[in-house]
C-alpha cells in the first residue's frame, strides 16, 4: 500500500508551487514528473551519482533522497533557475567555454553543486571546488574541465565562429552544448506522451536457474491497473536476438531457464504506481536455482555445466594470429620476459540508465531511446516484432553516455513488446541495479604472454594467450576475440607473433563492447613485458619503445604495411622531456621518502579505426532547402563524444560555407541515412569522410549549376546561393527549384566504407584502413604501507591524423584517461554483488589528476581532411602506464586489475619476501 | 494506505511511536538507497520537523548533539579540538549532499560496520539518549550498537540525542579513513583517536577502529600502552597488530582481506597517534 497523497507547497526557482503527492515521494520525481522540470537527472536513486543534485534552502542535496514532505515551505533551486531570460549564467558560460559538458547528463548536478560553493565562496581554491563536486559523478570528462570551469566563472565566453573554410581545426564550442547546460536537453527518461503506460521488467534473481511461470491471467486480474504481463509465450517475432547477423543467442524473454542474474523474464505494463508497487516476489514464478558458473576457470574446468548446450567446453569463439616462427624466435632471443595477468569485469557506468518510450503508429513501431546504434536497433526491433525493417523508426534521444554499453538492445525489448501489443504509448527507465545486472560489461581477461628481444633491444617475438570471460551471451564477444590478436603486440614491429584468444561463456552478464574491445586488457601484458625487456637490455623504457615502434612503411603482425599516418614515434618524442624530468624527480623524491614512493610509467598504444576486416560503411547527406537552409542529415550518434559538432565542421569546409549556418537532423532512421554505430572509433574517420564526400558532392552540384571553377566561393543567403569565381558572380535562385520530401532542392550524398582485407586463418590481412596511435606517461605516488595509489599526473600524446576540433579531442583524452584510471585502480564488477554505484566504484573528481595532452597530426589520406579516431585510443594506454609507474615506484608488478589498495599492498609485501 | 507523519513535537512523535510500529526517517540517506526499485510503502515517522531536536549545545558538563543534527552542522559548529576527529569524519561521509542532510543519529541507528560516525563517537565516550513511552534512558555508544544493523533501540524508542562528556581543555583528536577512492567511498578501515595530554605525555588515550569488525571497537590494549608515553612524533610507533588482535575481527570482502585490514588498521593507528603527537592530524599529504 502506498502513502496517502498530501497537498504540499514550496518554491521552485523562486516561484511558488503546490503539488498533491505522497510525502514520501522522492523530490526528484515530483520535480520531473509533476512539475515537468526534467533538467534534474536521475542516475541511481540512491545518492551515489549526484545527477539529481539541487539546492534546498541554498544547500546541495540529492533530490532522489529527499522526501517531498520535507520540502514543505522551503525553497528549491534547480538547473532551470540558473540562467535568466534564456541567457546562460556566468557559471554555465564557463562550463561551455571549458567543454565541461560532454554528454551532459551530469551537468545539471555539477552546476548546482558548484552553485552552492560559489554562493558562499565566490573565488574558491581548487581543493574547495573538488570538495564541493565530490558527490557528483561524471563518466565522460575526467572532471578536470569541470574544475577549470568552476575556477573560471569570471571568464567571458567567445562565441565567434570560424569563417568559411576554417572550421576544421578550430576549437569550436560544442554546437549542442547549450541545452546540456540549461537542462533543456532531452535524454531517454525526459519525455514521453502524458498518457504513456509504464513498464518494468521482472528479472531473474539468480545467476543460473530453472523456472516455471504460473497463471499470469489470474495475476493480472488481481492487480487492477496492470494492463499486461508479457512472457515468452507472447512474442510476435524472433525469440532470440543479438548484435551479430548470425549466432543470435539472447532470449527476448527467458524461457524456463536463465543464464545470468538480471535476465528479463516478464514485462509488466500498467500505470506507474501499479507497476512499481508489485514486488518481484509477488509474481507466480517458481525458481529452482542452480550453481552459477562464474569465472573462466570454472567455465573451462572438466565437466563444467554448459552455459549453452550447443557450445562445447563453454567456448563461444576464438581468435588466432600467427606470423613467423614464434617458438624459434623466443628460443633464440637474447632476453625473454613472461608473465600472467588478470583483469575484472568493468561496468560502463554511464550516468544515464537505459530509458525511452515507444508507440505503435498504424503498422509501424516508433521508438525514442537512448542508443549508440539506431539502425542496428531498428533491424533488431523489426526482427523481434516480425515486421519489416522499414516499419521501425528509431528516434534517438540525447544519450547520457554510452562507451559501448548502449549498442546492444536493452529497453527496446520491453518497449517494443508492450507498445506493439497494447497499441498505447509506453515508457520505461531502468533503475541502476537492474541496469548494472542486465547490461554488458568489459570482458575480464586471464592472459599469459611471453616476449623476446635481441641484446640490443630489438623485439623479436611475442606470444599471447588470453581467455576472455564473455558472460552468458555473445554480444560483442567475437569482436573482442578478433581485435585482441591483431593488437596484442602494441604499436611495435614484432617479426614473430602468435596470439590466441578465447571467448568463454559463463553465467555473468554478457560482456560486450567497451571502449577498446579487449585491447586495454592486452596492452597491460605487452607493455609490462617490454618494460622488463628494456631493463634486461639496460635501456630506458622510453628509448626501448622508440627503438621498436612502428613507423612509416612498417609491417604489422597481420602483414599490413602502414604507409600513412603513423605518428607513433612523434608521440614519444614530444613527451620525452617530461619523461626524463619526472623519472629523475621520482628517484630524487624516493631517496628522501620511506613510505611514500613515486614512480613514472609509460605505455604506447595503437587501435584500428572501424570494424575488423569487414565492411562498415557510413552514408551522410546534406541538403539545401528552397529558402536556403542547409541541413546536415547526421546519422552519427553523439553520445557525448562530439560528432554533433565535428560533422558540421567537416561538412562546412567541404562545402566552403561557415559552420554556423548548418542545421542538423540527428540520427532519426526515417530521416537520416545509416551512419553505422558509434563504436570502434569509427565515426570521425568513416562517417567524417562520408560527411566530407557529401559536402563535396553538394559543392560540386552548386559549382556545376553556376558553371564556375573549383575555387569559387559559395555564399548561401535566403532563397539563393551566390557563387563568386574571381570577378565573376552568379546567383542560383533556389526558390523555383523542385523540392524533395524533406524540402530540399539540392542534396549532397556521401558514402564511405574503409578499404580492408578480411583476415585469413592465420590472422593475416588488412583489418583496418587506418590506426590511431598514442602514448601516455603516468606519474604516481604509492603509499607503500596502505597500498593506495595516487595518480599525480598523466601526459598523453596522440597522432589523430588531423585535429578537427582540438578542444573535443582534449575532452575525449581526459575522459579516456579517467576510465583507464578506474580500470587500473578501482573498478571491479562482481556479478550479484556490486550492482550499484556504491559498491562499484568509478573515479570521482578527487581521483583524476591533471592531464597534459599533445596532438600529433600525421595525416591519414582516407580520413576527412586527414583525421582519424580518438574515442577508444584515449583509454587504452592508461592502465599499463599506471602499472608501469607503480612498478617503478615500488618494484611491485601488478598482475591483477584493478590494483586496489589491498592488492598493491600484497604485491609490495611479496617483493620484500622474494 | 501506509502512513507518513511529520510531527512538530517530541511528545507527539513518541505517542505515535508507542501507538504503532513506525519506520523512523531522518535525512533519508540510508532509507532511500535501500529501496531503489522497490515500493515506498513503509509507515513512516519523519523526525526532521521536531522542534529542538537539531543542533549542538554545551551544557557545562558536556555537549548535547540533537538527533537531527547533520554532518554539515558538525563541520560548521564552533567546537574545541576535541571534536577535530569527528569533524574530519563528517567531511568524509559521502559527498556534501550527504553531509547536508544525513544525521549522526541516523548513522548510528543504521548500524553499518562501516559507519564513519561510530569510531570518533566511541573515542569521544559518547552516550546515546533514547526516549520511549516510559521516559528517557542513556546508554554508552558501545552498548547501543550491538552488531551489523543491530542496535539496543526498542521499537517504540527514538534516539533523541548524543551526549559527549567534557574532556581536558587541551584534548586533541583525529580521524583517518582509508577507502579505494577520494570521495563517496565506504571505509576499508578507519581510526579515531582522542588524547588528553598530561605534562607533555599522554594522560589518557581513547582509540577506536571501524570497518574491522561487525561494530567499531575501542582498542584497550593500545590505550593502555599509550598511557604516559611522551607526546611527540614517536607516539604510537610501538603499536603493532598484536595490540589490535583481541579487539577487532575483520572479515575479508571485496574491499580487502582480513589480513590486509589488520595490517592497515595498525598503520592508521600509528599514523594518527604519531601525527597527534607531532601536533598534526595524520594524513600523509605531499605536494605534487
Ligand atoms: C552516497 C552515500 C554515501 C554515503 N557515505 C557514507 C560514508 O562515507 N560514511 C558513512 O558512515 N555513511 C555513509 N552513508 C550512509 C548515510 O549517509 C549515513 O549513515 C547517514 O548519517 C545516515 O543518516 P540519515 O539521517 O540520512 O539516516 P536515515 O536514512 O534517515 O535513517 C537511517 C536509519 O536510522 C534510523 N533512524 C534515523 N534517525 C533515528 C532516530 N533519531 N532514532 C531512531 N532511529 C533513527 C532510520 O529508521 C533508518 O533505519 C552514505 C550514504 C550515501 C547515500
Ligand atoms: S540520482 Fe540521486 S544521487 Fe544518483
Ligand atoms: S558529461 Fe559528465 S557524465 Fe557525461
Amino acid at each position: 500500500m502506498n502513502v496517502m497523497n498530501q497537498s504540499l507547497s514550496f518554491t521552485v526557482n523562486g516561484a511558488p508551487v503546490s503539488v498533491h503527492s505522497s510525502p514520501v515521494t522522492r523530490l526528484v520525481e515530483v520535480l520531473r514528473l509533476e512539475l515537468g522540470l526534467t533538467g534534474t537527472k536521475v542516475g541511481c536513486n540512491a545518492g551515489d551519482c549526484g545527477a539529481c543534485t539541487v539546492l534546498l534552502d541554498g544547500r546541495q542535496v540529492c533530490a532522489c533522497m529527499v522526501p517531498v514532505g520535507q520540502v514543505q515551505g522551503r525553497d528549491v533551486q534547480t538547473v532551470e533557475g540558473l540562467g535568466a531570460d534564456g541567457a546562460l549564467s556566468t557559471l554555465q558560460q564557463a562550463f561551455h567555454k571549458h567543454g565541461a559538458a560532454q554528454c551532459g547528463i551530469c551537468t545539471p548536478g555539477m552546476l548546482m553543486a558548484a552553485r552552492e560553493l560559489l554562493d558562499s565562496t565566490p573565488v574558491p581554491t581548487e581543493q574547495q571546488a573538488m570538495d564541493a563536486l565530490g558527490g557528483v559523478l561524471c563518466r565522460c570528462t575526467g572532471y578536470r574541465k569541470i574544475v577549470d570551469a568552476v575556477l573560471d566563472v569570471a571568464a567571458t565566453l567567445d562565441e565567434t565562429t570560424p569563417d568559411a573554410g576554417a572550421a576544421v581545426g578550430a576549437p569550436l564550442l560544442k554546437i549542442d552544448g547549450k541545452p546540456k547546460l540549461t537542462g533543456e536537453e532531452s535524454f531517454g527518461a525526459d519525455a514521453a506522451p502524458a498518457d504513456s503506460l509504464w513498464c518494468r521488467v521482472v528479472r531473474a534473481p539468480h545467476g543460473r536457474a530453472n523456472f516455471t511461470v504460473g497463471d499470469l491471467e489470474a495475476f493480472k486480474a488481481g492487480h487492477p491497473g496492470l494492463e499486461a504481463v508479457i512472457s515468452n509465450k507472447d512474442l510476435p517475432g524472433a525469440k532470440l536476438h543479438g548484435v551479430y547477423p548470425v549466432g543470435k543467442d539472447t532470449p527476448v524473454l527467458a524461457t524456463g531457464f536463465t543464464r545470468h542474474k538480471g535476465e528479463g523474464v516478464l514485462v509488466l505494463v500498467g500505470d506507474k504506481l501499479t507497476v512499481e508497487s508489485i514486488r518481484d516476489d509477488d509474481l507466480p514464478i517458481d525458481w529452482s536455482p542452480l550453481e552459477p558458473v562464474y569465472g573462466v576457470e570454472a567455465a573451462l574446468a572438466e565437466g563444467a555445466p554448459l552455459v549453452h548446450d550447443d557450445k562445447p567446453g563453454n567456448i563461444l569463439t576464438g581468435g588466432f594470429l600467427q606470423k613467423g616462427d614464434v617458438d624459434a624466435a623466443l628460443a633464440a632471443a637474447d632476453h625473454v620476459a613472461e608473465g600472467s595477468w588478470q583483469t575484472s569485469f568493468v561496468e560502463h557506468a554511464y550516468i544515464e540508465p537505459e530509458a525511452g518510450w515507444a508507440q505503435r503508429v498504424g503498422d509501424r513501431m516508433e521508438m525514442h531511446v537512448t542508443t549508440q546504434a539506431p539502425y542496428m536497433n531498428r533491424d533488431e526491433v523489426a526482427a523481434i516484432l516480425g515486421i519489416a525493417q522499414e516499419d521501425v523508426r528509431i528516434v534517438p534521444t540525447a544519450v547520457g553516455g554510452g562507451f559501448g554499453g548502449k549498442l546492444d538492445m536493452s529497453v527496446h525489448v520491453p518497449l517494443a513488446l508492450a507498445a506493439w501489443s497494447l497499441d498505447r504509448p509506453v515508457r520505461i527507465t531502468l533503475e541502476r541495479p537492474e541496469s548494472m545486472a542486465s547490461s554488458t560489461k568489459r570482458h575480464p581477461a586471464r592472459m599469459t604472454a611471453t616476449a623476446g628481444c635481441s641484446s640490443d633491444g630489438k623485439l623479436t617475438a611475442l606470444r599471447f594467450d588470453g581467455d576472455f570471460d564473455t558472460g552468458a551471451y555473445s554480444s560483442w564477444g567475437p569482436t573482442v576475440a578478433d581485435r585482441v590478436p591483431v593488437h596484442a603486440t602494441g604499436p611495435y614491429i614484432v617479426p614473430n607473433v602468435r596470439n590466441r584468444t578465447q571467448a568463454v561463456l559463463t553465467n555473468a552478464p554478457p560482456a560486450g563492447a567497451f571502449r577498446g574491445f579487449g585491447v586495454p586488457q592486452a596492452s597491460i601484458t605487452s607493455e609490462a613485458l617490454y618494460d622488463e625487456l628494456a631493463e634486461k637490455c639496460g635501456l630506458d623504457p622510453l628509448e626501448f619503445r622508440l627503438l621498436n615502434v612502428i613507423r612509416h612503411g612498417g609491417e604489422t603482425a597481420t602483414g599490413q604495411i602502414l604507409e600513412h599516418s603513423v605518428g607513433m614515434a612523434e608521440c614519444l618524442e614530444v613527451m620525452k622531456p617530461a619523461w626524463v624530468e619526472r623519472r629523475a624527480a621520482a628517484t630524487a623524491f624516493n631517496e628522501n621518502s620511506a613510505v611514500l614512493k613515486r614512480g613514472v610509467g609509460i605505455s604506447c598504444m595503437w587501435y584500428g579505426c572501424g570494424n575488423t576486416g569487414i565492411p562498415n560503411p557510413s552514408t551522410m547527406k546534406v541538403g539545401i532547402s528552397a529558402d536556403g537552409k542547409v541541413t546536415l542529415y547526421n546519422g552519427v550518434m553523439d553520445i557525448g563524444q562530439g560528432p554533433n559538432t565535428i560533422m558540421p565542421q567537416i561538412c562546412a569546409d567541404a562545402i566552403g560555407i561557415p559552420v554556423n549556418i548548418i542545421g542538423q537532423i540527428h540520427g532519426d532512421t526515417d530521416l537520416t541515412a545509416d551512419a553505422g554505430k558509434s563504436s570502434a572509433s569509427r565515426q570521425t574517420f568513416v562517417s567524417g569522410r562520408a560527411t566530407q564526400l557529401a559536402g563535396e558532392d553538394l559543392r560540386t552540384q552548386i559549382l556545376r549549376l553556376a558553371n564556375v571553377g573549383d575555387d569559387a566561393r559559395i555564399e548561401i543567403v535566403p532563397g539563393e546561393i551566390v557563387v563568386r569565381d574571381g570577378d565573376a558572380q552568379r546567383t542560383i535562385d533556389l526558390r523555383g527549384m523542385a523540392t524533395d520530401p524533406n524540402g530540399d532542392v539540392l542534396l549532397g550524398t556521401g558514402t564511405f566504407d574503409p578499404p580492408t582485407v578480411a583476415l585469413d586463418e592465420n590472422g593475416q590481412g588488412i583489418p583496418y584502413a587506418t590506426y590511431g596511435f598514442g602514448a601516455q606517461i603516468a606519474e604516481v605516488e604509492v603509499d607503500t604501507e596502505l597500498g593506495t595509489v595516487k595518480v599525480l599526473k598523466i601526459w598523453a600524446a596522440y597522432d589523430v591524423g588531423r585535429a578537427v576540433n582540438p578542444m573535443q579531442l582534449d575532452g575525449q583524452i581526459h575522459g579516456g584517461v579517467a576510465q583507464g584510471l578506474g580500470l587500473a585502480l578501482m573498478e571491479e564488477y562482481i556479478p550479484e554483488r556490486t550492482e550499484n554505484l556504491h559498491d562499484y566504484l568509478i573515479p570521482t573528481v578527487g581521483d583524476v589528476p591533471p592531464i597534459e595532452t599533445f596532438l600529433i597530426e600525421d595525416p591519414e589520406p582516407l580520413g576527412p581532411f586527414g583525421a582519424k579516431g580518438i574515442g577508444e585510443q584515449s583509454l587504452i594506454p592508461t592502465p599499463a602506464a599506471i602499472f608501469g609507474a607503480i612498478h617503478h615506484a615500488t618494484g611491485a608488478r601488478m598482475r591483477h586489475a584493478p590494483a586496489t589498495p589491498a592488492r598493491v599492498r600484497a604485491a609490495i609485501l611479496a617483493t620484500r619476501q622474494g | 494506505m501506509a502512513q507518513y507523519v511529520r510531527p512538530e513535537s517530541l511528545e507527539e512523535a513518541l505517542a505515535l511511536l508507542a501507538d504503532a510500529p513506525l519506520t523512523i526517517l531522518a535525512g533519508g540517506t540510508d532509507y532511500y538507497p535501500a529501496r531503489v526499485g522497490k515500493p515506498l510503502d513503509d509507515d513512516l515517522l519523519d523526525i526532521t520537523g521536531i522542534d529542538g531536536l537539531r543542533g549542538i549545545s554545551d551544557g557545562g558538563d558536556g555537549w548535547r548533539i540533537g538527533a537531527t543534527t547533520t554532518w554539515t552542522d558538525v563541520i560548521e559548529a564552533d567546537l574545541p579540538p576535541l571534536f577535530d576527529g569527528l569533524k574530519l569524519a563528517a567531511r568524509e561521509v559521502g559527498g556534501v549532499q550527504i553531509q547536508n542532510v544525513g544525521t549522526l543519529a541516523g548513522n548510528l541507528c543504521n548500524a553499518s560496520p562501516a559507519a564513519d560516525g561510530v569510531p570518533p563517537l566511541l573515542s569521544l565516550d559518547a552516550e546515546v539518549e533514547l526516549a520511549g513511552p516510559d521516559g528517557a534512558r542513556r546508554l554508552p555508544l558501545g552498548e547501543f550498537v550491538l552488531g551489523n544493523r543491530e542496535t539496543a533501540r526498542q521499537a517504540d524508542e527514538l534516539l533523541t540525542a548524543l551526549h559527549i562528556p567534557k574532556a581536558a581543555d587541551d584534548a586533541v583528536s583525529s580521524f583517518l579513513k582509508l577507502g579505494a577512492r577520494k570521495y563517496l567511498v565506504i571505509s576499508i578501515a578507519m581510526v579515531a583517536v582522542v588524547i588528553e595530554p598530561a605534562d607533555g605525555a599522554v594522560g589518557s588515550a581513547r582509540v577506536a577502529v571501524g570497518s574491522c569488525s561487525a561494530v567499531a571497537q575501542r582498542l584497550p590494549d593500545v590505550e593502555a600502552a599509550l598511557k604516559g608515553q611522551p607526546l611527540d612524533a614517536s607516539l604510537g610507533q610501538q603499536i603493532t597488530q598484536d595490540h589490535l588482535t583481541g579487539a577487532i575481527s575483520p572479515i575479508s570482502d571485496v574491499r580487502g582481506s582480513a589480513d590486509y585490514r589488520f595490517d592497515v588498521a595498525a598503520t592508521l593507528v600509528r599514523r594518527a597517534l604519531g601525527a597527534l603527537g607531532a601536533g598534526g592530524q595524520g594524513q600523509l599529504e605531499t605536494a605534487a
